[in-house]
């Protein structure tokens, strides 16, 4: 104070001004955290777009991207693009669908996985992690070796079972938490529980089947995308336009519960319903997509993981591009699994996991910071 | 309110009053139900028995988003298992006024919160990688993004340096003052508890063995039955300030030979 005036408000406004450009700052920060996200989810529409593109011009026939894309547009703008003789039938009828379900499962895998690593705070988890895999490979069995389950005959028979049957163990351990709290670890012992038990009994149908029905299992459990029809896709589709839209609805809370079931619950959350209910949906989409494809692994586990790497750990942007980043893996995968022996097409499941490997490890070494 | 786990009743019969813009601390030994009784009023666990009264309603049966836009919580220390930034920790404290987008008023509030508690040079940091004090900031921001009228904190400075103790200490006291709302803390160091508590209560063994403001809670009778310990107290710029000396009976000590 100078002469009893105060001269201190231009100080003052200094101050505020630096003080709203640190704000700025911080703010545009953020932004071009969420834009880079935006970014990553952006580039691996476009990846899959062209992995699918990719993945249909090769075959006995061989056809250009363009002409493959050509094919596609042709049936909604017909007469308006040259389209090679044959094209049609092949693109629609034979590649097509392969490629869509590849993206299909690739997509629904990679979010159910990104979803149980969430809700059980669990790196390791994955989509088949409460048992799903050892339920879908026992109805499976049943299916094969012995011809009892649910449904008619043939490959209704199969997808009846394995679903179904996928889903037991599921069943089992949501009841369990009506004497149990449904707590991370409750969740997990008792998935393993379930895969031991239901392993046990395929084992022994595997004992006392014979050969060519064994054969015929062990190849199920290795992951096909080539038996799939447009029927299977609908299905498929249904189930994940339902499902995944719950799971991003989710997607706040399962970041919430990464603070511990404490902090949760302290900001709003019932906990043990979330899990619940998440769960439940993981499972389903994870059921839905073996029964048709029977057991591609890898992708749940580790599409979530090198998201993650990429784009931090907010659940709202994880889920939906952990399930790009496992279409365009599984779509390559397929490509390497027509390819690398043809004209002798290598089971997807085994692609997945044996080029997965070495690239989740490389990455595992490159990464600069902790993040589990 | 009464609390038990199965078969070990932990509380009986506690009953609390707190004023708006007050400091309630709560000390005890090991054991006594501190942070039991801090996780009932949360309802992080579930009394058996008892009623919590909030401004003249009654909260117990409120479902727990809206118990979670009244009362904030700040735990001991929280470990993220997947990576987040401090931003989006922040912005969880958020969760019980939104439905499903956050939009730029959350943003703004947040930035509010962190400029509150000098942190916001952190915002874009994980959170796993910083320090244990500003980590400890970071959850009192979570809680404060809320906008609660009650603050619960369970040992908000055990795992603190002196320096980082006081500065959150001193967080606490200006944000009650200034934001007019109250805070409820479970506090091992029985001086802190002193200096920045307008009200004190002492538990043992589940049950308050002393109340009301720190001088007459923080005697040398009440430490000696409370935690067995022979102490001196003393005055210290206005709050008591217990020296603690030695065990009472040796029990459980070291015999010297």
């Amino acid at each position: 104070m100078v002469n009893g005036r105060n001269y201190l408000v231009p100080d003052m406004l200094d101050e505020k001004v630096a003080a709203a450009g640190k704000r700025r700052a911080v703010l545009d920060e953020y932004e071009s955290f969420i834009g880079r996200k935006i970014f990553f989810i952006s580039s691996f529409i476009l990846l899959t777009v062209l992995l699918c593109g990719i993945s249909i011009s090769l075959g006995p026939l061989k056809f250009s991207v363009l002409e493959v894309y050509a094919t596609i547009f042709d049936k909604l703008f017909p007469n308006f693009f040259d389209v090679p003789e044959l094209a049609p039938i092949v693109v629609w009828n034979i590649r097509l669908t392969r490629v869509v379900m590849g993206v299909l499962a690739g997509i629904g895998l990679a979010v159910a996985g990104a979803a149980m690593q969430g809700i059980l705070r669990n790196p390791l988890a994955s989509p088949f992690t409460l048992g799903i895999s050892a339920g879908a490979g026992l109805g499976a069995a049943l299916a094969i070796i012995a011809g009892v389950g649910i449904g008619g005959g043939g490959k209704l028979l199969l997808v009846g079972n394995a679903f179904l049957f996928s889903l037991i163990p599921s069943f089992v351990i949501v009841g369990l938490t009506r004497y149990k709290r449904a707590t991370p670890e409750t969740m997990i012992l008792a998935g393993i529980a379930m895969t031991y038990i239901f392993s046990a009994i395929s084992s022994l149908l595997h004992y006392f089947s014979d050969s060519d029905a064994l054969k015929d299992v062990v190849v199920w459990l290795m992951g096909d995308l080539g038996k799939a029809t447009w029927g299977d896709i609908y299905i498929v589709t249904i189930a994940l336009v339902i499902c995944i839209p719950l799971l991003i609805w989710k997607s706040w809370d399962l970041n919430v519960m990464g603070s511990g079931d404490e902090a949760a619950k302290s900001l709003g959350i019932n906990v043990e319903r979330t899990r619940i209910f998440v769960m439940m949906i993981a499972s389903l989409i994870a059921a839905v997509i073996i029964c048709f494809t029977g057991m591609i692994g890898f992708i749940g586990l580790v599409a979530p993981h090198m998201t993650r790497i990429c784009i931090g750990g907010d659940n709202r942007f994880v889920i939906p591009a952990s399930g790009l980043l496992g279409a365009a893996f599984l779509v390559a995968a397929d490509i390497i699994a027509r390819e690398a022996m043809a004209p002798v097409i290598i089971p997807v499941g085994i692609v997945t996991s044996c080029v997965g490997g070495p690239v989740f490890l490389y990455f595992i070494m490159r990464k600069k910071k902790e993040y589990w | 309110m009464e609390f038990g786990y199965a078969s070990t009743p932990i509380l009986q019969g506690v009953h609390l009053e707190l004023a708006k813009s007050e400091v309630l601390s709560i000390v005890g030994p090991n054991g006594a139900g501190k942070s039991t009784l801090i996780r009932c009023i949360n309802r992080i666990l579930n009394p058996q028995k008892g009623r919590i009264v909030l401004d003249g309603s009654d909260i117990t049966n409120l479902t727990r988003m809206e118990l979670a836009r009244q009362l904030g919580y700040i735990p001991q220390s929280d470990h993220q298992s997947f990576p987040a930034t401090v931003f989006d920790v922040v912005l969880m404290g958020r969760r019980p006024h939104i439905s499903w987008r956050s939009c730029q008023n959350d943003k703004e509030k947040v930035l509010d919160v962190l400029e509150m508690l000098n942190i916001e040079h952190l915002a874009m940091r994980d959170i796993n990688e910083i320090s244990g004090g500003q980590q400890q900031k970071v959850l009192i921001a979570r809680a404060l993004a809320q906008e609660p009228d009650v603050l619960l904190l369970d040992e908000p400075t055990s795992n603190l340096d002196i320096r980082h103790q006081l500065e959150v200490m001193d967080v606490i006291r200006t944000l009650v003052t200034e934001k007019n709302i109250s805070a409820i803390m479970a506090i091992h160091d029985l001086n802190l508890g002193s200096r920045y508590s307008d009200r004190m209560v002492m538990l043992n063994r589940g049950v308050i063995a002393a109340a009301g403001n720190p001088y007459s809670v923080l005697t040398q009778e009440n430490i000696k039955q409370v935690y067995g310990v022979e102490a001196v107290v003393k005055d210290e710029d206005g709050f008591p300030y217990v020296v603690p000396k030695s065990p009472v009976g040796n029990n459980g000590g070291v015999r010297p030979r």
